[in-house]
């Protein structure tokens, strides 16, 4: 066998060991990437498939929608806040717990994303309300949300009148 | 008028490129030195017209004029000077054209520096640059024209978010675009050699000062943002594996393993293609990253409005890129000759170990990001992939990629020796080791992870200190000879050693801000107190501040040790909350107290009535060895950028390949 011969056939395996290892870290990190998106899923509901999906307590998950005006309320227990507002996307809504400090952005009639579950008397109990800052101002899941409901439209023309002029 | 001409600068910053991109790459082709030539007047042109046109943009934002749509959006009239211009590249149409230029700029410099290259590559990379910049203008022009105007001109402008007005956000945009821009030379360089079929050493010496360039200042973007995270959102977080943070991560993490292929490329004229390779997906991630951002296409803390006719576009765009590049790799990559041979153990194979999981890493960042939009897709389900999945990932593919990082410079180019190697570090395993057992012990009954994460990072501080003082003989050598060797250094060697020491003092920084954080809240009335640590806070006051455009609360805490009998210093923080003129929302100004121990992070919301406050804090160990470990990470990058050997368009063919056969 020629000495180039010899080159290609160490060349052949190496190619393919490099490819055996990189197969079998890929395979690796395919099976972590599952077994770790399984827990940390969370599925985004607004108050409409909460009541037409019927979701009970025990589910983890995200609620969207707009924070309904003339709704917050908060009390202070022990220099702990506790705070009661609901939560609609203009066909149904869902009242919402939140023990703690709110984010800056939360308001009344601004979109909001809350993360937590359903308790036993049909209030979502948020463990989180995220602090979503964005350019318009709205949690994108919302404005879906808000423009399959048909609120969108309505919201949009109060908000930003400039965007049409061009 | 400004902007009119603004507009017309940016159709002839167009024409050019499309100048560029045609006829130098036809010259090459057939080998017509005139046609070539084409590229340079081309590309300094084309710069001199985007940046013409960028100017108008800044200046009409200098005069607030509301006439133009993007101004009005987006500018106010009573905004601080620094902030009006930041606004230029604060929203969609100006960040293009912010990105054009700059990609008009690195042609440029690519025509001046670029003297010594092959005609005929360089003509290609300039054309290809070109092709890029086109898909560009037109997207501009087509879709999002920063110089459109109003036919109602509004009085007063709808303001810059208030949040984006903070100093890290104004440097935040232009580095990460320069780090993007800049994989933008590696990939025509990629493409170009493709053409040629040529990649040999002195090729990879002609990318890495490009690759070195853009991945310096893709880290210092990245790092900014998390800097304005941290200080600007108020949450105590700096990174959340956003969308957009990942749209930023994934290029970093490819733009890494092409850093250290290029190197093996250079050395030793193998994994060519695989570079090549690459190159494209650096790319590609850089133009999905802006792309992410600018659609809105995921759901981001960042999203901008989104339109149907910007994400065919963007589709379509991205689909001739990736799949063009991808597609040319396919046809030509097996003209690129393999090169030289080396053992299961060696530079050569820790260096490819660090590829194999830096691209894993990039893949599950991708995955991770791209899921919710699948989900949606194929399901119709909305769902959303948490910090806990990346967390979990990272903190397990990382390992053995530090644990090549550990080892990977101690071995010898080809064939290494394991046992010596071991040898050598067996002082900073044993410390290592103990770091880790001491870690777990402090910590006793929380999680394991950490303590293995601590002794990690203590055994790559070690390592790569310990292959310094191997490299000039330390301790083996009289000291003066060894201070001569350390000063004989190359600068690019000072770059890896101080590259993977300051990962090192980050990773340190990681563990502990994410293991360790604690939080606690309370609402409290004047001289009330609360505890976080071994802190005790206590609201002495609460005062009105007026700014140049908000108003603000401020609360006056004075901050002591837990326990009365412990005498530490106290001292006062003054956090903020406040209101801006223009919108109708407030932000959160924390106060910092940072020591190398941990940050303490005081927070005030906003009233609750009844003159009680909502105040909150954070203690955050080890936060300041993160930003620390950036800054030694870039520095080694920029020392390692000022090596003569690989200065921007210094080496030439046949001097480089010379070296390479003498090279150790």
């Amino acid at each position: 066998m020629t000495k180039i011969g010899l080159k290609a056939g160490a060349r052949k395996k190496r190619r393919l060991y490099f490819l055996l290892t990189s197969i079998a870290v890929l395979g690796l990190a395919a099976l972590l990437v599952l077994s770790a998106l399984e827990d940390s899923i969370r599925l985004f509901y607004d108050p409409t498939e909460i009541v037409e999906k019927n979701i009970g307590p025990g589910q983890n998950f995200r609620l969207g929608g707009l924070v309904e005006e003339e709704s917050f309320e908060s009390r202070e227990v022990a220099g702990i806040l506790i705070n009661h507002f609901v939560v609609t996307d203009g066909n149904e809504s869902v009242a919402v717990t939140y023990e703690g400090l709110l984010p800056d952005l939360f308001r009344e009639g601004q979109g909001v994303v809350a993360e937590g579950s359903m308790n036993e008397d049909g209030v979502f109990v948020a463990s989180e309300v995220l602090a979503k800052h964005d350019e318009t101002y709205m949690p994108k899941e919302v404005v879906d949300s808000l423009k399959k409901r048909g609120e969108w439209q309505r919201k949009a023309a109060e908000t930003h009148p400039q965007d049409k002029a061009l | 008028m400004i902007a009119e001409l603004g507009h017309y600068f940016l159709v002839l910053a167009l024409g050019l490129a499309v100048i560029q991109a045609i006829f130098p790459m036809i010259g090459a082709a057939r080998g017509s030195a005139r046609m070539m030539m084409l590229g340079q007047p081309a590309a300094y042109g084309q710069f001199f017209f985007s940046l013409l046109a960028f100017l108008a943009l800044t200046y009409s934002y200098l005069i607030s004029d509301f006439s133009v749509a993007v101004i009005a959006r987006n500018s106010h009239s009573l905004k601080p000077l620094l902030y009006k211009i930041s606004g230029v590249w604060g929203n969609h149409e100006g960040s293009l054209l912010f990105w054009v230029m700059f990609l008009a700029l690195f042609g440029a410099m690519v025509a001046y520096f670029g003297r010594g290259l092959p005609k005929s590559l360089r003509a290609r990379v300039l054309s290809v640059q070109a092709m890029v910049g086109v898909g560009f203008y037109l997207f501009m022009l087509i879709t999002s024209n920063p110089f459109g105007r109003l036919a109602d001109v509004p009085f007063e402008g709808n303001g810059l978010n208030p949040l984006l007005q903070d100093p890290g956000l104004v440097f935040h945009p232009p580095f990460l675009y320069l780090g993007y821009v800049g994989l933008s030379v590696v990939f025509s360089f990629a493409i170009a050699a493709l053409i040629e079929g040529r990649v040999d050493p002195a090729w990879a010496r002609w990318v890495r000062p490009w690759t070195l360039l853009a991945w310096v200042f893709l880290t210092i973007g990245i790092v900014l943002g998390s800097w304005w995270a941290y200080y600007e959102l108020g949450w105590g977080g700096w990174w959340a594996w956003d969308p957009v943070e990942n749209a930023s991560f994934m290029p970093w993490l490819v733009a890494t393993a092409l850093l250290h292929s290029a190197i093996v490329v250079e050395k030793r004229d193998t994994l060519k293609s695989w570079t090549i390779l690459l190159a494209i997906i650096a790319f590609s991630f850089s133009l999905l990253g802006t792309f992410i951002v600018r659609s809105g296409i995921i759901t981001s803390v960042h999203a901008f409005a989104t339109d149907p006719e910007r994400g065919l576009y963007i589709l379509v765009f991205l689909a001739l890129v990736i799949g063009g590049s991808l597609l040319l790799f396919a046809i030509r990559s097996d003209k690129l000759q393999a090169g030289g041979l080396f053992a299961p153990i060696s530079r050569e194979s820790g260096l490819m170990i660090n590829n194999l999981f830096l691209s894993v890493a990039a893949a599950v960042v991708l995955y991770g990001t791209m899921h919710p939009l699948l989900s949606d897709a194929f399901f119709g389900v909305k769902s959303s992939v948490g910090a806990p999945f990346f967390n979990l990932v990272f903190s397990l593919l990382m390992i053995p990629l530090v644990v090549t990082m550990v080892y990977g410079p101690h071995l010898k180019w080809k064939r290494a020796d394991i046992k010596g190697v071991n040898q050598r570090l067996m002082a900073a395993t044993g410390i290592a080791l103990l770091a880790a057992l001491m870690t777990f012990y402090v910590t006793y009954g929380g999680a394991i992870m950490p303590a293995i994460w601590i002794g990690i990072g203590v055994w790559l501080l070690l390592s790569s200190l310990q292959e310094l003082a191997s490299r000039i003989k330390l301790f083996q050598a009289p000291f003066k000879d060894s201070m001569s060797r350390l000063r004989r250094q190359p600068r690019s060697s000072w770059g890896m050693t101080l590259g993977h020491f300051g990962f090192a003092v980050g990773l340190l920084g990681i563990v502990g801000t994410s293991a360790w954080t604690i939080e606690a809240q309370k609402v409290m009335g004047l001289g009330e107190d609360m505890t976080i640590g071994d802190y005790r806070l206590t609201l002495k006051d609460v005062i009105p501040v007026a700014g140049p455009n908000y108003t603000a609360v401020r609360g006056i805490i004075s901050v002591s040790p837990k326990n009365a009998e412990k005498t530490g210093e106290s001292f006062m923080a003054y956090p903020e909350t406040r209101t801006y003129v223009s919108s109708p929302i407030t932000t959160t100004e924390g106060d910092v107290k940072t020591t190398m121990a941990g940050d303490l992070f005081i927070v005030i919301g906003e009233s609750q009535g009844q003159g009680r406050w909502g105040i909150r804090a954070y203690y955050k160990p080890m936060q300041v060895w993160f930003w620390i470990g950036t800054i030694i990470v870039v520095l080694g990058g920029l020392i390692s950028l000022s090596d003569r050997r690989y200065r921007i368009g210094t080496p030439q063919r046949q001097k480089a390949s010379r070296k390479v056969k003498h090279a150790p």
